[in-house]
């Protein structure tokens, strides 16, 4: 009894305090509010019906993520204003043939000219127009590394897909993959270089033989890790066939490794290309190409006077590269939903 | 261990012979004339007995059965065009050297100089204004993203220059062998990117280990911050860049192509675009073969070392998602 006595004491004053309390409140929501503070809900079907929702959309978290970064725009700006700037060049009045030798009244070569208002940036050692050799070879090398970063994508995501969503492929397509990781990329560039015609055709399959790899093998392996995720099972379960499964579930989840990939193979690309055409088996010299410009540059150096053949070509290079490889990295940044949560 | 290093040989092994059949395939497509001093002024029979000397009109795998036989009994066969009728074992005994030196030398650089660049950005990703680590990104995103044609170039045309006043900077703008100011410009390009990707690689493995919990526990027990760099990040950050080391080594062998015949080096790189050039067919059928064989070497070698050096690789589980 003497433990009851005790709960029942405690009980009975936490209940004073209690009744205190509420009292207080009621008195306080009486004096302040009317009386219907509160009414039964009743049952609606339509807000019974709906969903939690948030107004989160990738595409716009993505662009937001990427404009935030000053100096990603700005290459942004830099680069497209050199692309349309490239494409729009020869609609441009006043504009000359990339390939015309400029002659002088008495049909000598108008030669190594310095930048004036004739020739913006002056004109070459047979006397052809820099200014629109170096938009032409833009153009070329522009070619080059879009082609390949397509051809590396598309080979790259149907081998990769297959290879991560089909079980049977991946003993094949892995040993396939040890053997083709290990050939030099260079070096089969260089023999394919140098036993096909030299042509822009011959760069671009060169550079698409081996360049789909390291995307195939990317997309491969992520595949393997999302391929039995919940969701993924769930469509499965569903009954939606494969292909919708992989373009709707897997591949949205790869998009930004994909366009990254995208950006860095064209400055490679076109890094390549001047590369190959150095060592004698790029371009043809009638094909106006960055590659070809520089190397002519290169050859005139030692004579200060002609540098300019070089620094305008190497100045469009870099800017180009210099602008896809900070855009293609800051893209990859925004379009990982990791970085969308603040 | 042991087994998986079998393994991983033999598959070497096998890639070498599909890449050699390749190569080989490949280079029977070359224009003929790279078999010929002079093949303007010769008669189609003279081509003839010439081709037939060399055993160049039997079938195909007859004469890649010839050409593994020759290369078994390290016969590379002769210099057609570059230097007639030298073998090429001899050309390339005279090449390794010149390229093996150049090459070590400016390993040592670039490791030296690219580890402590990479953990000073590392380090300096925790400090307020990341000045380190911004300075630092600014060089290697110019060094990566400008292709290599074009920084060996500036490099090799600022370095040569002499500015008004200042003549500190006239260095010679092709090799020279006894000069020893003339190798300067080509350690710096030959090292330049290597110093990017190891900074480049070495502080992001740093950056990601320094966020695991065990850095955490130990900054919390008051370790101090060098000490927690050195002795812990580092040490397991630099494990992933140790593959890639055997690689490099290998490679100076190689040479690289394209400083060598910037700067004119009479090394391995240079005589493989000299070879191109002239368009020596055997010469460059040899070069292509050592230079497969090397980069395959290099890749096993590489695998085996991160397998030693870090005991946490299991081999098993790390075949086909290397």
């Amino acid at each position: 009894m003497k433990h009851l006595g005790f709960h029942t004491l405690r009980d009975q004053a936490t209940d004073a305090l209690g009744d205190k309390l509420t009292n207080q409140l009621q008195e306080q929501l009486h004096s302040e509010t009317s009386e219907d503070l509160f009414t039964f809900a009743d049952f609606n079907a339509e807000e019974a019906e709906r969903g939690g929702y948030s107004d989160y959309s990738y595409w716009r978290s993505t662009l937001r993520a990427f404009f935030q970064n000053k100096i990603a725009v700005f290459f942004l700006i830099v680069m497209v204003t050199v692309l349309a700037f490239t494409f729009i060049q020869p609609y441009l009045p006043g504009q000359k043939d990339p390939l015309l030798i400029h002659n002088d009244q008495w049909g000598l070569p108008l030669n190594n000219i310095p930048p004036c208002e004739e020739f913006i940036f002056g004109t070459n050692a047979i006397g052809q127009d820099l200014w629109a050799r170096i938009w032409a070879g833009t153009r070329t090398s522009l070619f080059i590394g879009f082609s390949v970063a397509l051809v590396e994508a598309v080979v790259g995501i149907l081998v990769g897909v297959l290879w991560g969503y089909v079980r049977k492929l991946d003993f094949f397509f892995t040993e396939l993959y040890n053997v083709l990781d290990n050939i030099p990329q260079t070096l089969l560039l260089i023999l394919i270089s140098y036993v096909l015609k030299p042509g822009v055709s011959t760069i671009i399959f060169a550079l698409s033989l081996t360049g789909w790899l390291g995307m195939a093998r990317f997309i491969r392996n992520q595949i393997i890790i999302i391929r039995d995720r919940d969701y993924n099972l769930a469509s499965r379960c569903l009954g939606i066939p494969t292909g919708r499964i992989i373009l709707k579930n897997l591949l949205p989840y790869l998009v930004s490794v994909i366009t990254m990939r995208m950006a860095l193979a064209i400055p490679s690309a076109i890094g390549n290309e001047v590369f190959v055409t150095y060592i004698g088996i790029g371009l043809p010299v009638d094909t106006p190409s960055l590659g070809n410009l520089i190397q002519t540059g290169r050859s005139l150096m030692t004579v200060a006077s002609l540098r300019y053949q070089l620094y305008f070509p190497v100045l469009v290079l870099v800017i180009i590269t210099v602008s896809f490889y900070i855009i293609g990295n800051a893209f990859a940044d925004a379009a990982d939903p990791k970085n969308h949560v603040k | 261990m042991a087994k998986y290093i079998t393994k991983r040989v033999l598959r070497s092994l096998i890639t070498m012979f599909i890449i050699i059949t390749i190569l080989f395939a490949l280079l029977r497509m070359m224009p003929i004339e790279g078999y010929f001093e002079n093949f303007d002024k010769m008669s189609s029979t003279q081509v003839q007995v010439k081709l037939n000397a060399l055993g160049l009109t039997d079938p195909l795998p007859k004469q890649l059965l010839r050409f593994y036989n020759q290369v078994l009994h390290g016969d590379l066969g002769e210099s057609n065009v570059y230097r007639k009728g030298v073998a090429i074992t001899e050309i390339i005994a005279e090449k390794i050297p010149i390229s093996l030196k150049l090459g070590l030398i400016s390993l040592l650089i670039s490791l030296s100089v690219g580890l402590p660049l990479g953990i000073l950005m590392a380090r300096s990703t925790r400090t307020r204004f990341k000045i380190g680590d911004k300075l630092g990104t600014v060089f290697i995103v110019l060094v990566e993203a400008m292709p290599s044609a074009v920084y060996h170039i500036l490099i090799q045309f600022a370095g040569s220059q002499t500015f008004i006043g200042k003549t500190v900077l006239g260095l010679p703008m092709l090799f020279d062998a006894a000069n020893p100011k003339s190798y300067i410009l080509p350690l710096i390009s030959l090292s330049i990117g290597n110093i990017a990707y190891y900074a480049m690689w070495l502080r992001r493995y740093m950056v990601d280990e320094a966020n695991k919990d065990y850095i955490r526990l130990a900054r919390a027990k008051g370790v101090p911050g060098g000490k927690i760099s050195r002795r812990h990040v580092f040490r397991n950050a630099f494990v992933p860049l140790v593959q890639y080391i055997p690689n490099s080594i290998l490679f100076t062998l190689m040479g690289s192509l394209y400083v060598e015949s910037l700067y004119s080096i009479p090394g391995m790189g240079g005589l493989l675009v000299t070879a191109i050039k002239r368009q020596d067919n055997t010469l460059v059928q040899a070069l292509v073969l050592i230079y497969a064989v090397i980069s395959i070497l290099g890749l096993l070698f590489g695998d085996i070392l991160m397998g030693i050096v870090d005991p946490r690789i299991s081999f098993a589980k790390k075949e086909g998602s290397r």
